[in-house]
């Protein structure tokens, strides 16, 4: 019911809904343009000396010994030279400014989340909060993110398009990420590496909401629902694919740490064989032979 | 332990209909080709002409083959592929997730390795030793066990498909995925063992080319009067020499905590699995230009011939050339800009990568400047060299843009990068193949191909590519991640109903090449190449017979310049007859055939098949085998044989005549030509 007014989905990283976004989309438009400038005229060039030097046309001025000009090497190697300053300056000021692991400036402190990708759902885990929340990423909007992410299976890449930067989910590493929403609405968000049979179904809705509705969610999340410690979790390791979101009212302090340190070993990893059961009562959707 | 290893009757997938079938065809279509071969007797032609070959040309066209059947086998991946993309929407599709992570692992695998690779080799195999006016390349025996092996790597990918299963990771197996604990079955092992059979094969030809190169060359010929496509076959195989151990390393450590339980990409025991991605791209990125350096001498050639004109820039392309073949090593850690690296080294490997784009603009400029004041005449090669143009352009301006590592954080592993590498490597390497095949076929057959069906052909892969990719970028745009078996988003579906139909135009340009092979060889004798030399071309190789004798050339041209042959034919046309009086004919020692190759090969192949079943005693056999194959070969008393003058002097004088009636023909044609003009 807190969730269920925003309206349709959206997925494109063309629609920012973010200052990361936003940013990425800007240099990715402006980087087009400055190659464009080169590759239409180039391409136009190509087309029309083909055409032009054909056999049947009478003026075309023939100059079979044309193989050397000093002023057009000098042209052919600084206009392609030019582009890579230009947008090489671009890639090292943009590299540094949206750097995923700085910081965002904001008025506002960050909310950590801790992210960890499974065989084949996600968990994120708000530890300030005390709660977590599977294959829902429900957040504020206009505060910085500050996202830990780590996998408890093979590698998995976080990516919700609308909010920007894609990153690795490694076991026994974890990356940082600063993201942020800048409107409400409801952002896809997938899984971009191959991690097995699940994989096409490792999806999730990520729910910008503003703070007193997000407050709201908090309270009722808190109200209900079970409970994550290290029992539960390692449920949650078995395969499968949880038929909708869920969340746990309470979660076990330093979990995240310990599944980082692998002192809670990771899952069985992906198998095609036997379907997993989900704590919740879900199901693997795709349930395959055994090899 | 049993006598079989894990090989059961499981292995074989007798419970799904789709791989059965296929594996079965394929089997009775072979089992039919050997037989018709035995029936008509052709068997002890096959072994002494082609299957203990050594002589280069033959081992191209052998290359190219091979090349061509599996662009046929990765091409009925590809439409699975693209028919479940286009099925697949809030649907399960055709194909299971574990068999459509198969097929996309087998299209990559295949493509690049065993598509893509064969094809350049092949080309070089045939052009450079004739460009260099020799008489084969350096190690004629190795060059023979190089393709078996690269054969023999394509036979075992293709036993997979009846005979266990395929990798599901991807053409590249990352860690941990790949590892024991996630892939239990045999699918990564055929992959490794495939790889690490035909890597060694393709290491081979690296030296193999790389000494020819630097060491036989016709008199008179130094670094800078060679053609362009030896240069960049130079370069290439330069990249394989230093590149392909890398692989096999990286490989060779797969398999090592796979087999025997070491941990160099186990995260959980002390290992890193980052560690893989590092290596795999330091062979992976060059292995790009190892690719596609060899496609743009194909270009130059192409692009200098069918303009009438020399090269333009020739020391520029050399330089650009080989800064692409230094800069390739220095690149690689730009595929994975999203896995947290620091903002400066991401911005170095950006800023590196676009670098690559000078020397590989200033190409692009100089092939245009190439036709800049030339005649420019549309020859099928020539329209696969346009074609590349433009759709190389655009594939290089998109990769600069993966290359910015803000905006790959929004593209890494979306459709976006996948329609990239597929507008490169389809525009760059593949159009390279082909325009290389139309160009040189008559070289290597001794008749032209049919124009009409090659231009056909040329516009159903050009527009099937676009109506293939240009939907994968806009896709891509809108956040659909690559390998997706089935998906819920109804946005993507409309593009990607879209690029199976664009799959299904390339099909069309497939088979107007295999009517225009079908129509050419009909109607060979009204197509001959009598002089050798169909397109007025400039290099050496026009300057022998087609298909040239085995010896190349009856005397080993005396170089003065760049275009050697172009020189040879404008004196000739200045005096009105041929330039190079008959030389003194004398017997030609040639490397004798040898079943090496082959035989090596075998044994490979039974090793690999038996490493992949931990079928032990038959590892050792095979082992043994090939160790025996090769000291039999090093134990050998005779290793050539001598072609007698006569028979030198018989094949050069019927060419030098042919030429001679030709030139004869061109200078009364000018004459006519002349007196029209008054």
């Amino acid at each position: 019911m807190v969730l269920g007014e925003l309206g349709g989905c959206g997925r494109a990283q063309l629609q920012p809904a973010g200052p990361i976004s936003a940013a990425e989309r800007k240099i990715l438009f402006d980087s087009v343009v400055i190659m464009l400038a080169i590759v239409v005229p180039t391409i136009l060039a190509v087309l029309g000396v083909a055409w032009w030097y054909r056999p049947s046309n009478r003026r075309a001025r023939r100059q079979p010994d044309f193989v050397y000009s000093g002023r057009v090497e000098v042209v052919v190697w600084s206009i392609p030279a030019l582009v890579v300053i230009f947008l090489g300056g671009i890639a090292w000021i943009g590299s540094h400014d949206l750097d995923p692991a700085k910081p965002l400036r904001s008025h506002s402190p960050p909310l950590d989340i801790q992210v960890v990708s499974l065989d084949w759902k996600w968990l994120f885990i708000y530890p300030t909060l005390g709660i977590a929340s599977v294959n829902r990423l429900v957040v504020p909007t206009g505060v910085p993110l500050h996202l830990s992410l780590t996998s408890a299976s093979v590698w998995n890449v976080f990516w919700v398009p609308q909010l920007g930067t894609m990153i690795y989910c490694m076991s026994g590493m974890a990356d940082n990420l600063y993201l942020e929403a800048s409107h409400r609405g409801i952002f896809y968000g997938e899984s971009a590496m191959i991690d097995g049979n699940g994989f096409p179904d490792m999806h999730f809705n990520t729910h910008a909401l503003s703070q007193d509705r997000f407050d709201t969610w908090v309270r009722t999340t808190r109200g209900s629902g079970p409970v994550l410690d290290e029992q539960t979790y390692r449920g949650l390791l078995r395969q499968s694919v949880p038929p909708k979101p869920y969340t746990y009212r309470s979660v076990q302090p330093g979990l995240f740490a310990d599944i980082v340190m692998l002192k809670v070993p990771p899952g069985a990893g992906p198998r095609g064989g036997v379907p997993g059961v989900d704590p919740i009562g879900g199901r693997s959707v795709h349930p395959v032979a055994a090899p | 332990m049993t006598l079989l290893g894990k090989l059961t009757w499981q292995a074989f997938p007798l419970d799904e209909p789709l791989p059965l079938f296929s594996g079965v065809a394929v089997f009775l279509i072979l089992i039919g080709i050997i037989l018709w071969i035995w029936r008509n007797g052709h068997i002890p032609y096959l072994w002494r002409e082609w299957i203990t070959s050594v002589d280069h040309k033959r081992i191209g066209i052998m290359y190219f083959m091979l090349g061509s059947v599996m662009l046929l086998r990765g091409f009925i991946d590809a439409i699975m592929l693209r028919t479940q993309q286009a099925m697949a929407f809030d649907a399960p599709g055709f194909l299971p997730p574990s068999h459509f992570d198969q097929v996309f692992s087998a299209h990559g695998t295949i493509m690049i390795f065993f598509v893509a690779m064969p094809f350049m080799i092949g080309l070089m195999n045939l052009i450079v030793p004739l460009q260099l006016g020799v008489r084969d390349v350096a190690f004629p025996t190795l060059n023979s066990v190089s393709f078996w092996l690269t054969a023999a790597g394509a036979l075992l990918v293709n036993l997979s498909l009846v005979v266990g299963q395929f990798d599901r990771t991807g053409w590249l197996p990352y860690p941990p995925l790949s590892e024991l604990r996630y892939s239990p079955g045999v699918g990564v092992d055929y992959y490794c063992w495939a790889i690490q059979i035909s890597g060694v094969g393709t290491l081979m030809t690296g030296i193999n080319f790389v000494t020819t190169i630097l060491k036989l060359r016709a008199p008179g010929m130094h670094y800078t009067r060679m053609p362009m496509f030896c240069w960049t076959a130079l370069a290439s195989n330069l990249l394989i020499v230093a590149a392909f151990p890398v692989l096999t390393a990286t490989l060779a450590m797969l398999l090592l905590d796979r087999y025997v339980g070491f941990h160099f990409f186990t995260d959980t025991a002390g290992g890193n699995s980052m560690l893989f991605m590092n290596l795999i791209w330091a062979w992976g990125h060059p292995e790009v230009y190892i690719l596609v350096l060899p496609a743009f001498g194909i270009f130059s050639e192409v692009v200098s011939t069918f303009s009438c004109k020399p090269l333009f820039g020739y020391r520029s392309m050399i330089y650009a050339t080989m800064a692409i073949c230094i800069i390739a090593f220095m690149v690689w850690l730009h595929h994975f800009f999203t896995m947290g690296a620091g903002a400066t080294v991401n911005s170095i490997f950006g800023i590196a990568s676009m670098i690559i784009a000078i020397p590989t603009g200033v190409k692009i400029f100089n092939w245009l400047f190439t036709m800049y004041g030339g005649t420019v005449r549309l020859c099928t090669p020539m329209l696969w060299a346009i074609g590349f143009m433009v759709s190389f352009t655009i594939g290089g301006m998109t990769g600069v843009l993966l290359a910015v590592p803000p905006a790959d954080f929004q593209l890494h592993n979306s459709l976006f990068l996948v329609a990239h590498f597929h507008n490169v490597i389809i525009a760059g390497v593949v159009f390279g193949a082909f325009a290389g095949y139309t160009y040189w076929f008559p070289k290597a057959f001794g008749f032209v191909l049919d124009e009409r069906l090659g231009k056909w052909a040329f516009w159903l892969w050009l527009i099937g590519l676009w109506v293939a990719w240009g939907p994968g970028y806009i896709v891509g745009l809108e956040g659909m991640t690559r390998r997706l078996q089935s998906y819920d988003v109804a946005e993507w579906h409309p593009w990607l109903l879209v690029m199976a139909g664009g799959v299904g135009i390339i099909l069309l340009g497939i088979l107007a090449q295999i009517a225009q092979i079908i129509v050419s060889v009909r109607t060979r004798d009204q197509r001959r190449d009598l002089t050798g030399d169909p397109w007025d071309g400039r290099n050496l190789e026009w300057a022998t017979s087609s298909p040239p004798p085995s010896f190349n050339f009856a005397a080993l041209p005396n170089v003065t310049d760049l275009e050697p042959y172009w020189d040879i034919k404008t004196r000739a046309r200045e005096i009105g007859e041929l330039a190079r009086p008959e030389p003194q004919y004398e017997p030609i020692p040639m490397p004798r055939n040898s079943p090496t190759g082959f035989v090596t090969a075998f044994f490979a192949t039974i090793t690999g098949f038996s490493l992949i079943w931990h079928i032990w005693w038959l590892v050792i056999l095979g082992l043994v085998g090939a160790y025996a194959t090769f000291v039999g070969f090093a134990w050998r008393d005779h290793d050539e044989v001598l072609i007698p003058a006569e028979e030198v002097a018989r094949l050069d004088r019927a060419n030098r005549a042919a030429r001679a009636t030709r030139l004869q023909e061109q200078m009364a044609e000018r004459e006519s030509q002349r007196e029209s003009g008054r």
